[in-house]
């Protein structure tokens, strides 16, 4: 019985002392930079290919990314519990007024929704933004509907029911999509609305790209909308859509790269824009770009050079690694843009030292 | 063992006494600091989910409880749905796991042969370890298809004219939900009650036979009668599972927050809407709203299980 206490006197010692070696290391100025970031899940594949390709020519930098969804990245940066938050949908205004600082948004790369489908004998399908809308509202409910028919004169549209499949979760793909549709159909913006969570007309509820991706493979005659990059590496069919300029586009990259060329000249000086529905005859309308949020001000002087250069480096060197992954490079014009932004970031007031001298 | 040192010596026999005295009391503080530790704990989360849906329950009240619009984007939160999708595919799982597991129970305490036993039971309980994302993917991938091509057109063109039947048989929806629990309990409730089946005394199964009984009359007459609070334990132990369950039940249940009386329609559990809406909310009274959510979840398991207590109680008392 003694043994116990004195182990357990040992395990709480020995606790208490871990906890206050933690509480001192940040405040170390030597050693190795540590960067703390959280967020949105749907650009943590390339994140984390960034850290680890960063980390080879910056051993000095460690970067440790989590990605606890979007909500929590814009929690954790307001509550100044990260370095860096990161977002899929810009915040609002009321969230931006509610962080102790001001918080600017930097793009860092552009994601798209593709409306993946699984039909017999149907590999290609077409669908116009009314169609889309239909499909989500409940108004079109069976594949051989004679409105699907007509932008698809060759496919065997199948005389089934059809299935739609959506995010339970919370999600910024979510967002996207319901703020795409929100965008070209006024009932959809009067009944259903755009956001993280909303209310689907009809439908089933899955959790996770793969999750909806799970549910559209087992159910003959679903749709749904997953991401792009989640679409191409499960091989689903998805479907091409007609865009604002009445163009029939499908989802490739340099189609999402040109959705954020056609919102170049409407985007606002804090970047904070949704490109879906963008002008363009080579724009993909579900497209989106997806941001790390920073303060203007940085507390620590030493870890906001270091998390500049790193951003400095993501926005040049780091668009490479987009492709393989399925995200879509930022447009050069765009990279300018945010390059001038990231010189305005301070420390105490006095601006950092030039990033892009020490990004490299 | 005081008694035994006394005759070494008084002064040794005091030590002793000192000794075993201090490490007893020590015993005694240590287990009642653990003891208060969980009591706390509970009162702790009881108090913070409180505080945290204070904006929800001062916002829509009582209405809460009874509204079934939950719409993010127009900020209305009813969570209704939520609880009867809980408490539908609870029930419907102890309706299935229930007999399966006492089957089970029956099987390995009084009728399978030694050679039997050990891998039946080892493999019954083994589903307990399987993690619930595994029962999750499984659904997804062959328990929801199956149904959908094999169980629900049946069931529908024969029982059709039942409400529990109607509507498109689309594999995902309360059918499945129910369906995984039941598979995910048995394991709690078949072994639970077999500890409890073996601990009968075995001279109350050999007065059952002697008496002329057939093993199936000394299983209900003496076994069952005699393990009957243990097993309403098991079952309780086992509804407990399915109430918090949410990993497998989300992947299967369609999350729907619509309440139907068909088994084929999608339904949502209280469980399930946090674990998918809490990373994404950003709104203060979505948050609220989600942690009563929690909170309601807290007050039904504390509920159902007050309940149960009485329920023991009342039938141990009768069958003594």
């Amino acid at each position: 019985m003694k043994r116990l206490f004195c182990l357990l006197a040992a395990v709480a010692a020995a606790a208490a002392g871990c906890k206050k070696e933690d509480g001192a290391a940040p405040a170390a100025p030597a050693g190795p930079i540590e960067l703390q970031g959280a967020g949105a899940t749907f650009p943590y594949p390339l994140y984390s290919k960034w850290v680890s390709e960063y980390q080879k020519i910056h051993p000095d930098v460690r970067i440790n990314y989590q990605s606890i969804g979007s909500g929590g990245g814009i929690r954790q940066v307001t509550e100044r519990t990260v370095d860096f938050g990161a977002s899929d949908a810009p915040m609002t205004d009321a969230e931006l007024q509610k962080a102790p600082g001001k918080l600017v948004h930097i793009p860092t790369t552009l994601g798209a929704v593709v409306v993946a489908f699984n039909l017999q004998g149907v590999t290609a399908l077409e669908l116009t933004p009314e169609l889309v809308a239909g499909i989500f509202l409940g108004q079109i409910t069976r594949w051989n509907d004679p409105k699907l028919a007509a932008p698809n004169p060759g496919a065997k549209l199948p005389d089934t029911a059809i299935t739609v499949a959506y995010r339970s979760d919370g999600s910024g793909t979510t967002a996207v999509f319901t703020d795409y549709l929100a965008k070209v159909s006024p009932a959809w913006k009067e009944k259903v609305g755009a956001g993280k969570s909303v209310k689907f007309p009809v439908g089933l509820g899955a959790k996770g790209n793969e999750g909806v991706a799970g549910q559209i493979k087992t159910s003959p005659g679903s749709v749904g909308y997953v991401e792009l990059a989640y679409a191409r590496q499960n091989n689903l069919p998805y479907a091409t859509l007609k865009n604002k300029a009445g163009k029939v586009v499908a989802p490739e990259l340099a189609a999402v790269s040109a959705a954020a060329e056609g919102a170049l000249a409407s985007m606002p000086d804090d970047f904070r824009v949704s490109i879906t529905d963008a002008e363009g005859d080579a724009a993909y309308p579900i497209s989106s770009f997806t941001y790390i949020l920073v303060y203007q001000d940085q507390q620590d002087a030493r870890k906001g050079a270091a998390l500049a250069s790193f951003l400095w480096w993501a926005i040049h060197d780091g668009q490479k690694f987009e492709a393989d992954l399925f995200y879509a490079p930022l447009p050069a014009e765009l990279v300018t843009k945010v390059e001038a932004k990231l010189k305005t970031l301070t420390s105490g007031g006095k601006p950092l030292p030039a990033p892009g001298g020490a990004g490299g | 063992m005081a008694a035994s040192t006394g005759q070494a010596g008084a002064d040794a026999q005091a030590a002793v006494a000192v000794e075993v005295n201090l490490g007893d009391r020590l015993f005694r503080w240590g287990t009642a600091a653990f003891a208060a530790g969980g009591v706390i704990t509970l009162g702790a989360m009881a108090v913070e989910m409180v505080r945290a849906s204070a904006l929800s329950l001062s916002h829509f009240g009582p209405g809460f409880v009874t509204s079934t619009d939950w719409d993010p984007v127009r900020e209305l939160y009813g969570a209704l749905p939520y609880i009867y999708g809980t408490l539908v595919s609870s029930l419907l799982a102890l309706l299935i796991a229930v007999p399966v597991s006492l089957g089970v129970a029956i099987l390995l305490s009084e009728l399978a042969p030694p050679w039997l036993l050990r891998p039946v039971s080892f493999l019954v309980e083994l589903l307990a370890a399987v993690p619930s994302v595994i029962f999750g993917l499984w659904g997804v991938f062959v328990l929801t298809p199956w149904l959908r091509e094999s169980v629900q057109p049946p069931l529908q063109s024969a029982l059709g004219f039942l409400p529990f039947f109607k509507g498109t048989p689309r594999g995902f929806g309360l059918m499945a939900g129910g369906l995984i629990l039941a598979i995910m309990i048995l394991p709690t409730i078949s072994s639970v009650s077999r500890e409890v089946m073996r601990a009968v005394p075995s001279t109350l199964r050999e007065g059952a036979l002697a008496l002329g009984a057939t093993r199936w009359e000394m299983v209900r007459t003496a076994v069952l009668p005699y393990a009957r609070s243990g097993i309403v334990g098991a079952i309780i132990l086992g509804l407990g599972r399915a109430l918090g369950e949410t990993m497998a039940v989300t992947m299967v249940i369609g999350n729907r927050a619509e309440i139907s009386a068909s088994l084929f329609a999608p339904s949502y559990t209280m469980a399930s809407v946090i674990a998918n809406e809490f990373t994404e909310a950003t709104g203060d009274l979505h948050l609220s709203a989600l942690s009563e959510v929690a909170l309601l979840l807290f007050l039904v398991t504390v509920a159902l299980n007050i309940v149960a207590r009485l329920l023991v109680w009342r039938v141990s008392r009768v069958s003594r």
